[in-house]
């Protein structure tokens, strides 16, 4: 039915495009297209031209003339490679944690009928609807509470807050993103496979891992992407729960009142350009695939 | 079987989205220090210091919120528009710009802001010495920047969903409006922006929930008056260590958006579309 539906849609975008498609205007829809993604734009390429800057004092915020420290020294600022360092852990670990238990759950939605599955889409749902300084908020409320009577003594202290509940952060807003991710993958999912492995002989265990697993690898490997660069960038949760730890955001929050090394601009147009190289590169590769088949 | 699969994560969320907010709304009714401890008393007298102190900073939230994410919605619809119906052989790559940003942090953009907006910044400065500007005027520390860096932050939030939903039109829905001798505008009216409603919903709810609850733009690009109830729950729980009233301050921000959510969607009719 669904291909039934979209093969002559298809055929119909293809025939009508450029005269049937009712359109505003015809050069003002692009120009403002293009006015708009400039305006997306230009933050990056101040970033990325500031990096380049020698500032006069410790703000770099006048353009002054050229120079190449900031690249030769990126982590020549106290704190700064130690909050880089603490920013990759959070990152790796929490996209680990995150990207099993939410895969695991993706799979349960998708591939069970059970009572309560409806109810459970929502719930998955609400952290991502939950305003990012309400989660950070709570999170704070509930860590002093482990410090505080009644609860103190009976439950393990997670305050002082640190490194631990910072990873707990991330893995809990990361979770729902990767259920949301990977459900989106499997929705498409050809269940005959699996059954041609059963029939060939294969037990439950050999079936998921020579067969389910390979499939749902590149929706697993999205999801755990995506989670990556969520924790890498949240400030605005961790501020709640980071303590004296500092992550790179955090680092540059605390010191963006005193000074603004070129150094941040430097770190930060590395994150940029490795992410985009990242994704290029994700880009060919699932290109080619679909050009071999 | 699925419950084993779930269990782990499930019990994840229970322990660290579920237990924090019942915590946070036992404080808010609760008394106390950090150093002494809290107990609750069952008042909601934080709710109504919360309310008559910081009524301010609720309304600029609502403002401003609301404003960014109006602004986002004029600009965001166009462009999604064009790439949904005009892309062509570039729609990949607009909409890889769309989300470019992300892959910067959050925080280092709006330092960029700063950069740019700045008094002697590299657009103000030049306008400056040609005397086109006073050299007294000036946009950071304005509410003016502080909305339009809250407009930057979430447009790419507002594109991706239109979008998805201008893309999934049925062009041919369209062309029957114009057989029907419809103009365009009426088709567009019509046909094109009913269908795209779903994506107006998800776009707006995701606009104007992190907006709301923004206090980054307010302390980098705006002034002490223009400052949103995320400066405070910050101020309050970070600085002050107010448990009861920044507790206070965050359940009453979740119930207002809450409510906004019921509200739009009962007023798009797009509730089947939420669940």
């Amino acid at each position: 039915m669904a291909d039934s539906m979209t093969a002559p849609r298809e055929q119909a975008t293809g025939r009508t495009r450029g005269s049937g498609v009712p359109h505003l205007g015809h050069w003002v829809l692009p120009v403002f297209t293009a006015m708009a993604i400039g305006y997306l734009m230009v933050p990056i390429a101040v970033m990325i031209v500031f990096s380049f800057n020698q500032p006069q004092g410790k703000f770099n915020y006048i353009w002054n003339h050229f120079s190449l420290e900031g690249w030769l020294h990126p982590f020549d600022w106290p704190g700064l490679g130690d909050a880089v360092r603490t920013s990759l852990a959070i990152a790796v670990y929490s996209t680990i944690v995150a990207t099993i238990l939410g895969t695991m759950i993706g799979l349960a939605l998708t591939r069970y009928r059970f009572r309560g599955r409806g109810l459970l889409n929502g719930i998955i749902f609400l952290p991502m609807a939950t305003p990012e300084i309400v989660l950070g908020a709570s999170l704070l409320t509930l860590f002093v509470a482990t410090a505080l009577p009644p609860l103190a003594g009976t439950v393990p202290a997670l305050y002082p807050t640190g490194f631990g509940t910072i990873l707990i952060a991330h893995v809990m807003f990361n979770i729902s993103y990767v259920v949301v991710t990977v459900k989106a993958r499997l929705a498409g999912y050809d269940r005959s496979l699996e059954e041609a492995a059963m029939d060939l002989g294969a037990n439950e265990f050999t079936t998921f891992w020579k067969v389910t697993f390979p499939l749902i690898l590149p929706g697993i490997m999205a999801a755990a992407l995506l989670a990556f660069s969520l924790s890498i960038d949240d400030f605005v949760i961790t501020n709640f729960v980071s303590g004296t730890t500092n992550t790179f955001p955090i680092w540059v929050y605390g010191i963006q009142k005193n000074a603004l090394p070129v150094q941040i601009n430097v770190i930060g147009s590395i994150i940029f350009l490795g992410a985009v190289a990242l994704v290029a590169l994700t880009q060919l590769r699932s290109g080619r695939a679909v050009r071999i088949r | 079987m699925p419950w084993l699969l779930l269990a782990p994560g499930l019990a994840w969320l229970l322990a660290f989205y579920v237990l924090p907010a019942v915590q946070m709304f036992t404080y808010s009714i609760s008394t106390g220090s950090l150093e002494t401890g809290f107990e609750m008393t069952g008042s909601f007298a934080a709710y109504g210091e919360a309310l008559s102190r910081f009524g301010r900073q609720f309304l600029n939230s609502i403002l401003y919120g609301g404003a960014a994410t109006v602004l986002t919605f004029l600009i965001g619809f166009p462009v999604a528009y064009t790439i949904a119906f005009r892309g062509g052989r570039y729609k990949n790559l607009i909409l890889f710009l769309v989300i470019a940003p992300f892959f910067t942090s959050f925080l280092i953009r709006t330092i960029s802001w700063q950069i740019l907006l700045g008094d002697e910044g590299p657009v103000l400065g030049p306008l400056k010495q040609l005397h086109l500007l006073p050299g007294t005027f000036s946009v950071l520390g304005t509410a003016v920047a502080q909305v339009a860096g809250l407009t930057y932050n979430f447009l790419p939030f507002m594109i991706l969903p239109l979008y998805v939903a201008l893309e999934k039109i049925d062009v041919r829905l369209i062309e029957a409006a114009g057989d029907l001798y419809a103009g365009r505008w009426a088709a567009f009216r019509r046909v094109t922006l009913p269908l795209a409603l779903p994506g107006v919903f998800a776009g707006s709810l995701l606009t104007l929930i992190p907006a709301m609850g923004d206090y980054i733009n307010a302390e980098l690009l705006g002034n002490p008056q223009t400052r949103m109830i995320g400066n405070v729950i910050q101020n309050r729980l970070l600085i002050q260590n107010d448990y009861p009233v920044g507790s206070a301050l965050s359940f009453m921000l979740m119930a207002a958006i809450l409510v906004a959510v019921f509200v739009y969607a009962r007023a798009l009719g797009t509730e089947q579309l939420t669940g």
